[in-house]
């Protein structure tokens, strides 16, 4: 009997799963249908550059229908709730959707709204954020026309997709206002939630370092409770205070509202419980979920959704087959880090091992964790491999889902700096 | 790893003055855990949230973020670094005898 496969989301993850799916399940044995409210899908990588006038916001456009194999049926219908115990989506016109497996490729919301005063006076006129092609694109206008003055980079609260964004803003401010020629007149200013630029601790000696070296100053353990657009002030949860002629924040981030309003899936965040091996959901055994829409303890990254593709299209086709699914993503997340002026560093982690030194995919490769402008063109050639290889679910040549250990230097046993830690 | 005396019991500890072993934990023990970071008394409130960053420990095997905490605690964000000035993820936890929270990457 043909199976019903339902994806929920025609982003990332939710268009690469059904490609793979599609190509590795024969069409009279299941059907296939992804559900999105829009039929737009922006390549949110490019989303950084946009401000700097890098990318014309037009280019990162695409419709999510052409991303799509034929025998994937797109469904442009916007979701209300999952019904778990009902097997069925119930769409927002009150129609329903019956399946026999569901994916849940939500991906991340942004609730700026969530921030005491973030969306008050001065949204989007002092205060913006580059997450949004709408912010992105009035960021780009604020930034031209600004002469001088503060401008600070703050992240609300942790979790935020792709976190380390905001600190290539920062690097990318730093070449775009000396190119301007008024870059000693930009006092520029790193806000985080965190202890440090960057939560691992090699990642961070490293990023931190960048940082000082490009005159940007740092603010720790700031917990943002209150923006003050008007006043041009953030004001952290224990009192402390620090002004601001522009901001760049990046906003509270929750699960999507379907998955918040269906019963038993999701957390308090709205991301969806999920086994972080085998991908399959905490809510049911037919219940599957992919990259952002995930609680699993890995970064937000289109990297992520990509390497859980490999493993999730499998144990979507382990479980019709009523065979035991394979605990086999080990949290491969994979960023190129733009570091200005033409240059980019990239990292290569997972659940156990931390971004260290090295060589990627092995030993001859792309250097780890170091500028060069070799990176940056790995980031630039990214976009093609994005819309070529990433969505169709295709893989990239000797770039496998599990993280290569080869080219690596990893701390030995017995060192002080910890090879393995929880997150 | 270091230890610790806490209402008559040696606890082990890690460098940060978390528990290793969440099981040690007594209620007796967290005035005197508050007291060496500076909380000199714990009210109603204060045991509001050391009973549910247990409760979550338990059943999720690890302590709430400070913005979870304040979605489901009952105490608002604002009232929590009131409560645990500085990082009340961290410091509820450090009282409450269970393992630093996670963060996110």
């Amino acid at each position: 009997m043909t199976k019903r496969i339902a994806v929920l989301g025609g982003g990332t993850g939710g268009t690469l799963i059904a490609n793979r799916l599609r190509r590795l399940l024969d069409r009279a044995d299941a059907d296939i249908v992804v559900i999105d409210a829009d039929d737009e899908h922006i390549y949110q990588p490019g989303l950084l550059f946009v401000p700097f006038g890098l990318a014309k916001p037009g280019s990162l456009i695409r419709p999510r229908h052409r991303q799509l194999r034929p025998g994937v049926t797109f469904r442009r219908a916007a979701v209300d709730r999952v019904d778990v115990a009902q097997d069925q989506v119930r769409l927002a016109d009150g129609t329903t959707v019956d399946y026999d497996v569901l994916v849940i490729a939500t991906g991340a919301r942004l609730v700026p709204e969530e921030t005491e005063g973030l969306t008050g006076p001065g949204w989007m006129e002092k205060v913006f954020t580059f997450y949004t092609l709408d912010g992105a694109v009035a960021l780009e206008r604020a930034m031209s026309r600004f002469a001088g003055g503060r401008l600070i980079v703050a992240v609300m609260d942790m979790p935020v997709k792709c976190p380390v964004a905001p600190l290539e803003f920062c690097f990318l401010a730093d070449s775009y206002f000396r190119e301007r020629g008024i870059r000693d007149k930009v006092e520029l200013t790193y806000v985080t939630p965190l202890d440090g630029a960057f939560t691992k601790p090699v990642c961070n000696r490293e990023l931190s370092g960048l940082l000082k070296e490009k005159g940007v100053s740092v603010i720790t353990e700031f917990n943002t409770g209150e923006v003050d657009g008007a006043g041009g002030r953030l004001v952290s949860y224990d009192g402390r205070e620090t002004g601001f002629d522009m901001a760049v924040v990046v906003p509270l981030h929750s699960g999507q509202a379907c998955v918040q309003r269906s019963p038993g899936l999701g957390d308090e965040l709205g991301f969806v419980p999920t086994d972080p091996a085998t991908l399959q959901s905490k809510a049911a055994p037919n219940v599957f979920a992919i990259g952002d829409a995930t609680d699993v303890p890995t970064s937000k990254a289109g990297s992520v959704a990509h390497f859980e593709g490999e493993v999730l299209a499998r144990n979507i086709t382990r479980y019709l087959a009523g065979e035991p699914l394979a605990p086999a993503f080990d949290g491969h997340t994979n960023c190129f880090i733009e570091s200005g002026s033409g240059r980019a560093l990239l990292i290569d982690f997972n659940y156990d091992t931390e971004p260290v030194t090295g060589r990627f995919p092995a030993r001859i490769g792309l250097p780890l964790l170091r500028q060069s402008r070799l990176n940056h063109l790995g980031k630039l050639a990214f976009s093609w491999l994005y819309w070529n290889v990433l969505l169709p679910g295709r893989e990239i040549p000797a770039v496998r889902s599990q993280m290569p250990v080869a080219g690596k230097r990893l701390p030995r046993r017995g060192s002080p700096e910890p090879a393995r830690s929880p997150r | 790893m270091p230890t610790v005396t806490y209402a008559g019991t040696e606890v082990t500890v890690n460098d940060e003055g978390f528990f290793a072993d969440p099981a040690q934990w007594r209620p007796e023990m967290a005035p005197q855990i508050a007291a060496r970071e500076g909380i000199t008394e714990l009210s109603e409130r204060h045991w509001q949230v050391i009973k549910f960053m247990r409760h979550e420990y338990e059943a999720k095997g690890t302590g709430p973020t400070v913005r979870v905490l304040g979605k489901t605690s009952g105490v608002t964000v604002k009232e929590l670094y009131q409560l645990f000035p500085k990082g009340p993820a961290k410091l509820a936890a450090k009282i409450a005898g269970i393992p630093k929270p996670r963060g996110c990457i």
